[in-house]
């Protein structure tokens, strides 16, 4: 029955949300895999880019674009030498907590910032042309969705690449399966660290860019709710493996637009909590993760 | 004679502590009384969260749930019933035709908690680490969502007012007190001790034969019911309440409490609540201008947090183990 209300609209809907999350997944998934570290305060980066895009509206599309990714990724990167090294080896909760103060903080400023000229809340109206729908065998679909959906494919295949078939590569996948170990072999751990940060600053930079042309409106909160909804999915899927990862928030992202776009409004009020029992149902039953099939959880690292 | 002396300080010290914020709540002036009432609230409720976190070292997001039933079971239940059954029209019959008095509803709210955290535990203490994050988070979720939807248990998604002010610093301060109480007796009991031993090395707390899920059930029970009084205290301070005030921002912030005090200590959890609201009080008084020691200090508007976060941050970063390194208080000692 629900199925039948599923149109084709709003699964693409549901797809273009997927590939975002799947993006900002791979985003908290890297940092994690070589620092052990849940950034809460990666919606904040987004959010920065969102700012960036917003306060640049005027500039040539290209050029708010480039602007945007080097505030993020400047931001990503001083965020990594200011809280991540010091805090390198602490637990888990320290680590998490004081990335929920560094998301405070950066939203207070944010706040500051709107707030100069009175009115909250700026609008990136830049490249909202995306929002049209084109035609494409007699159904509509928005430019964004397909846009969307390219750029998480090239993304994930650059970094698979990139995780593959370079040195670098062979080192942040060593780093994440056992950074000591992979130290002790010569594994430069303050470079692997940067290369997982950046890339994970410029997957942050993307989305943003893709989620102005949707929410145009950018207020401090924005990305919040979906930074939540990720790191759920994430350790839903599997937040030890980048796949699973991924995989993860791609899921989260689709099942919240299938069923946003799906159920009538009235039918919705409940729709959080069915959808969080079913998260608890997972991980009670796969606390390693809904993807990470034959592999046991792996042990918290000290 | 040590360890009793060590017993003394451990409870003494944060009883103190909190004994002197009241008694300044009760000389200060009502518009600044506020403040002390909110610090004292602070501590019931991040002292609750640690004698589930601090002790099990697994990481709870699901506390504030316990705190938010708590609150609107107190709330609802003590609102006066000649303006109940004139504004909370949904309720079911026998919520809306009965109304307790002030330390009844206490009760019950910790009650209600505590059998919410047994229930919600017995299926998630299996869990740990970042699962039991999430699984907790999912349960303060699935609670925000029916207290704002089901408006046959409460109001709903406006909000609870007309709750009698019973909170008073007299009110706050034994709640407080009881709480830590609670904490103190528990982690020095048997079965506190055995938590305690999981929490710093699980393998090795079960090979001596600490079945590590019950007691991780006991302390979550027992940190629910705690929470839950402190939800009661809360709603008879602020009078009124939305399911907003006990949600996210509210356990983010006492989270970042108890670690800024120090996660493992019930020490920490009472330095970390009382420093980190006094912080806030004092910048939000620095917002509109305030002299100290004869300079008049006068922060632009919306700084306060901005100040707030960076000096959370900063403590996080500087000092990792929190400001009391997670220890309990102890007389100094000669090598």
């Amino acid at each position: 029955m629900i199925l039948a209300a599923v149109n084709f609209q709003t699964l693409s809907d549901a797809v273009g949300l997927g590939a975002i999350y799947a993006l900002m997944a791979v985003g908290i998934g890297l940092v994690f895999g070589v620092l052990r570290l849940v950034n809460f305060a990666y919606g904040q980066l987004v959010m920065a880019g969102a700012y960036t895009l917003a306060f640049t509206s005027a500039w040539p599309v290209p050029l708010s674009i480039a602007a945007c990714f080097g505030v993020v990724v400047a931001l990503s990167l001083a965020m990594e030498t200011v809280v991540f090294r010091p805090l390198r080896g602490q637990s888990p909760a320290v680590m998490l907590v004081t990335t929920f103060a560094i998301a405070f903080l950066l939203q207070a400023i944010a706040l500051i910032i709107d707030l100069r000229d009175d009115t909250l809340g700026e609008v990136a109206a830049s490249i909202t042309s995306l929002n049209e729908p084109i035609s494409v065998g007699g159904v509509d679909i928005r430019k964004i969705t397909l846009v969307s959906v390219a750029v998480a494919a090239f993304a994930l295949l650059a970094l698979a690449l990139l995780l593959t078939r370079t040195t670098i590569g062979l080192h942040t996948r060593a780093a994440a399966a056992d950074f000591r170990t992979a130290r002790l072999l010569g594994v430069r751990a303050n470079r692997v660290i940067a290369v997982s940060v950046v890339l994970s600053g410029l997957l942050a930079a993307a989305v943003a860019v893709m989620m102005t042309v949707q929410f145009p409106l950018v207020s401090p909160d924005f990305a919040l709710r979906d930074t939540i909804v990720v790191l759920v999915g994430v350790v839903v899927g599997g937040i030890d493996r980048l796949w699973t990862a991924t995989l993860g928030g791609f899921t989260i992202g689709f099942v919240s637009g299938v069923l946003n776009g799906a159920l009538p409004t009235d039918k919705t009020v409940y729709l959080p909590s069915a959808v969080f029992a079913l998260v608890i149902l997972v991980l009670l039953l796969r606390p390693a993760g809904l993807f990470a099939w034959g592999r046991r959880a792996a042990v918290e690292r000290a | 004679m040590r360890r009793g002396a060590d017993a003394v300080v451990e409870l003494l010290g944060p009883s103190s502590l909190v004994v002197a914020v009241g008694l300044v709540a009760t000389t200060a002036s009502l518009a600044n009384q506020v403040y002390f009432m909110n610090a004292l609230v602070s501590v019931a409720i991040v002292v609750a969260i640690y004698v589930f976190v601090g002790n099990s070292g697994v990481l709870s997001f699901g506390q504030i749930s316990f705190v938010a039933v708590g609150a609107f079971a107190a709330g609802v239940m003590t609102v006066p019933l000649e303006s109940k059954q004139g504004v909370l029209t949904t309720l079911f019959p026998f919520l809306r035709d009965h109304t307790i008095g002030n330390v009844p509803s206490l009760l019950l709210a910790a009650g209600l908690g505590g059998v919410f955290a047994f229930l919600v535990g017995l299926p998630l203490m299996r869990l740990s680490g970042l699962a039991a994050g999430i699984a907790t988070f999912a349960v303060l979720e699935i609670t925000h969502n029916i207290l704002r939807e089901w408006t046959k248990i409460g109001p709903g998604a406006t909000t609870l007012s007309l709750v009698p002010e019973t909170t008073g610093p007299l009110q706050a301060t034994i709640g407080a007190l009881a709480v830590i109480a609670v904490a103190f007796a528990y982690q020095r009991s048997r079965l506190g001790r055995q938590l305690r031993a999981s929490r710093e090395d699980p393998l090795a707390a079960r090979g001596v034969g600490v079945h590590v899920h019950r007691q991780r059930l006991w302390a979550f029970t027992l940190s629910g019911a705690l929470a839950g009084l402190a939800g009661g205290l809360l709603v008879h301070q602020l009078g009124s309440i939305t399911t907003e005030q006990v949600y996210l921002e509210l356990t983010f912030l006492t989270l970042a409490m108890l670690v800024v005090g120090g996660l493992t200590s019930l020490w920490g959890a009472v330095v970390g609540a009382l420093a980190i609201s006094g912080l806030d009080s004092f910048l939000s008084q620095a917002e509109n201008g305030v002299h100290v020691l004869g300079v008049k200090l006068d922060l632009p508007a919306g700084t306060r947090l901005v100040f707030l976060a960076s000096i959370m941050a900063l403590v996080l970063i500087l000092r990792p183990s929190g400001l009391t390194g997670g220890r309990e208080l102890r007389f100094p000692r000669r090598a």
